[in-house]
């Protein structure tokens, strides 16, 4: 029999970026919220001397237990899903702070482009040029009111950064100077100038000065000691929930986190939220914390999973195309290129999570694509993380994976290959989507959340045409030979490729086509709110945090009205007299 | 010295010869042989200074060298000599051996990555496609005691000799390769699954913190110009020319 607890105003399931920016802008407006974190407390002294690749790169120090809950996958629906049982395509974060604390910090906006993405599209080429399979749909905002928010972001985190020439409009300059320029960068720069394009410096959460965000919280400047991505940073030079929203809102007295709490079950009632239901996860005790406004805050996979368990919102069914929990999962298209240099060594091993440079010429629709077969495109760049020994043996193509040949080369080419990459945008396909497992369970005995994906011909030939670029540039650059990686084949679980999964409880004008509004306000519960990428209509070219946290502010906003005004939908719907092709 | 060191031990320079197959070449240098015998076989491996001489980290390091999963010497022989052959000594410096490489699997073994403890077990197990990823039911530690010794088996049938003994490196690597094409059976996970794993788990070995045991002496990261655990870069990581430092580890960061 689970305990009812005292209700507060706001539950969180979770407690991360999403989460963290709740908690500070609602505890600061004077309400009360509570976060559920099933994982340990972390704080900066968990991270001091962690410069370990082997336990946090390979043994997942920060990762999910998937001994306790996994992912089942398949590429398509004739496939049986079967758990992905150990870490590989994309890594789940575990602990306070989630995912927010092994990231590397690029930390990008979104195109004007991506948010009005089908209107846009029809008016440029015309509605033939979606392909039937593609449920594409405008985000129900533009990027012009997703702007202030952005900025806010921004400013959370103190972004160090460069105004990219072909993104959407900023109301005002990033908070710091961009990172420095390295060799690397330096001649990633100069090859991209020579071939017409329009190179920037990344926009980076690794600090480049102390800073005191408007909060009133310290972030201090990051020292490109090359441990960002899979670690914590340990001397808080990398915004992170930790070290920026939570404290905020810990220091209003109004947050309460509880730790070691899973979340079973979103409770409902008549058409509304009442609380969430969820297990201490060291005794095995459940509880019940009733509340005002739940706000779903977790991982885009779990998020999906919790409310289709919790049967609340209408599950997508490929078969027809109704439905919209679990509807529109996307991913990242890569590419990527290396060249390798017989007389010139860079300090590959020196960096920082977001020290590099990109161009966005073939990203977004910043390109003609009407003798194309594809539609948005991918950014392409350079990034100096810093390579650690375990993970890093480039060799050139056809050297073998063992033996003397590759002992040789791969100690030669650690310093002397620099490797480029397109980070592509994933568009969605009626077949890629989310559900529940017939099957596997986890700890609790709850079914496992299955992943059906596969990269589609739209997919297949972006990478191709704006892989092909990766190429020129390393030319460009002078490596003396370069391996081009631009050919798709089955999307694979196993090998690492990035933690920018999407979608699943995605946001519109139409509620039947989008499980939330622009506020991430659940059409069908008014004080359920579900937001993070989980409400990506689809994938732009870029990582996904700094439109995660754009949008983890706006949500914010929309929770203070709700709570304010006495409730109710914060969007009238839109009903779009269009049907999606099916 | 080496030959007289390896005649204190029992060991004939020929059976050391046999054992590694390192003589490929003919570049081995003399200087190196102190510190690769002391390594050959886990029964004769003295706890000598001289075992120590080549850039290991002294009596602690030494005192490491004792086996926490592996029970029968041959299993760890067979492990030893496929280790060296994926990552062999050369001209760039020491293979996997001399690295501790085999210590180094032996305590990762014996801990949870070996019972793949923070992994999803439970079934029911499928085959699956490649592309689902691993889908054995057999865990790392099981998966190391079988393959090797089906390594073994198939030497001496093929070869007649341990895989340890054989005097052809190429012997080896011809078994290595058919590992690599699943020529090899067995049971609950495919020879190239087992042979990635080694694969993974050697580099891991040449290249972690000394603190597992392996990369001995950082000598891993000096062949990779790697300066291991720096603090920062932030004063250098500007300059155009290549830095080389020397480099550091976790315990530096505790004394």
């Amino acid at each position: 029999m689970a305990t009812e607890l005292e209700r507060v105003d706001i539950v969180t399931v979770g407690v991360g970026w999403t989460a963290g920016i709740i908690a500070a802008e609602l505890t600061k407006a004077g309400y009360t919220v509570k976060g559920l974190e099933r994982g340990e407390e972390k704080t900066l002294d968990d991270y001091f001397h962690q410069k370990d690749e082997l336990r946090y790169a390979l043994r997942y120090e920060m990762m999910q237990d998937l001994s306790k809950e996994t992912v089942t996958f398949r590429n398509n629906a004739d496939m049986t899903a079967l758990p992905m049982r150990r870490h590989g395509s994309f890594l789940l974060g575990t602990d306070l702070g989630g995912s927010g604390v092994h990231w590397n910090g690029q930390t990008y906006r979104f195109l004007p482009y991506d948010f009005e993405i089908r209107s846009l599209t029809e008016e440029r080429y015309g509605e033939d040029k979606i392909p039937d399979y593609m449920p594409l749909q405008d985000w129900g905002i533009t990027y012009e009111e997703l702007e202030p928010y952005y900025d806010q972001f921004e400013k959370t985190c103190g972004i160090a950064g460069e105004e990219n020439p072909l993104g959407g409009f900023r109301s005002d300059e990033y908070p710091l100077p961009p990172m420095v320029e390295t060799k690397m960068i330096r001649m990633f720069k100069e090859a991209a100038t020579n071939l017409g394009y329009d190179p920037f410096q990344m926009p980076s959460a690794n600090l480049t000065d102390s800073y005191e965000n408007p909060d009133g919280q310290r972030i201090n400047e990051c020292q490109y000691c090359a441990f960002c991505e899979r670690f914590g940073c340990d001397y808080g030079a990398k915004s992170d929930p930790i070290v920026t929203v939570i404290p905020t809102a810990k220091e209003t007295g109004n947050f309460e986190i509880r730790q070691n709490s899973n979340v079973t079950r979103i409770l409902t009632e008549n058409g509304e939220a009442t609380g969430v239901l969820f297990v201490d996860t060291k005794t095995g005790e459940e509880f019940i914390q009733p509340a005002d406004v739940v706000a779903v805050t977790s991982y885009v996979l779990n998020n999906t999973r919790l409310l289709l368990t919790s049967e609340v919102g209408r599950p997508y069914d490929p078969e027809t195309g109704e439905g919209v929990i679990g509807k529109n999962y996307c991913y990242q298209v890569m590419g990527s290129a290396t060249g390798f240099f017989e007389n010139e060594k860079f300090n590959t091993f020196m960096g920082a999570g977001a020290l590099g440079a990109a161009f966005d010429n073939f990203n977004g629709d910043n390109f003609d694509h009407s003798d194309l077969d594809f539609l948005h495109g991918g950014e392409i760049a350079i990034t100096q993380t810093g390579r650690r020994p375990i993970n890093n043996n480039p060799t050139p193509e056809g050297t073998p994976r063992w033996g003397s040949e590759f002992k040789s080369e791969s100690l030669k080419y650690f310093n002397r290959s620099l490797s480029l990459r397109l980070q592509g945008s994933s568009l969605p396909s009626r077949n890629n989507y989310l559900d529940l497992d017939p099957v596997y369970t986890d700890q609790y005995g709850d079914p496992l959340l299955r992943m059906t994906y596969n990269f589609t011909d739209q997919d297949r030939n972006m990478a191709e045409h704006c892989g092909a670029v990766l190429g020129d540039v390393l030319e460009e650059m002078g490596a003396d030979q370069v391996d081009v990686s631009n050919e798709l084949s089955d999307y694979d679980i196993v090998p690492y490729q990035t933690t920018h999964n999407t979608g699943g409880v995605i946001m519109g004008a139409d509620p039947e086509t989008s499980a939330v509004n622009s506020y991430n306000q659940m059409w069908d519960y008014d004080n359920l709110f579900v937001t993070g990428a989980s409400a990506f209509a689809h994938n732009s070219g870029y990582n996904p945090t700094g439109t995660v946290g754009a949008l983890a502010y706006r949500c914010a906003e929309g929770i203070q009205q709700f709570l304010d005004n006495g409730g109710g939908q914060l969007v009238e719907a839109k009903k779009n007299g269009r049907k999606i092709n099916m | 010295m080496a030959e007289n060191e390896s005649g204190k031990d029992g060991m004939t320079r020929r059976k050391f010869i046999q054992n590694t197959g390192l003589v490929v070449g003919g570049a081995l240098g003399g200087g190196l042989l102190g510190g690769i015998i002391g390594n050959q076989t886990g029964e004769d491996a003295p706890d000598t200074a001289q075992n120590n001489a080549n850039g290991t980290n002294g009596d602690t390091e030494n005192r490491m060298e004792a086996r926490m999963f592996f029970k029968r010497q041959q299993d760890f022989n067979v492990l030893r000599s496929m280790t060296e052959r994926i990552f062999p000594e050369d001209d760039n410096g020491p293979g996997a051996i001399e690295l501790g490489v085999p210590y180094y699997i032996d305590r990762q073994l014996a801990g949870p990555w070996g019972l793949n403890a923070k992994e999803y077990m439970q079934g029911p197990f499928e085959e699956g496609a490649e592309t689902q990823g691993s889908q054995t039911r057999v865990p790392r530690g099981d998966m190391f005691l079988q393959g090797l010794r089906r390594v073994n088996a198939v030497s001496r049938n093929e070869f007649g000799e341990n895989f340890f003994e054989l005097e052809d490196p190429s012997q080896q690597n011809e078994i290595l390769t058919a590992l690599e094409n699943n020529n090899i059976e067995m049971d609950g996970f495919s020879s190239a699954e087992f042979l990635s794993t080694v694969i993974v788990a050697t580099i891991e070995g040449a290249y972690c913190d000394p603190v597992y045991g392996g990369n001995r002496g950082m000598r891993g990261w000096q062949m990779k110009e790697f300066p291991g655990a720096q603090m920062a870069y932030i004063n250098v990581i500007e300059d155009d020319e290549f830095h080389t430092m020397d480099p550091v580890s976790l315990h530096d960061h505790h004394s």
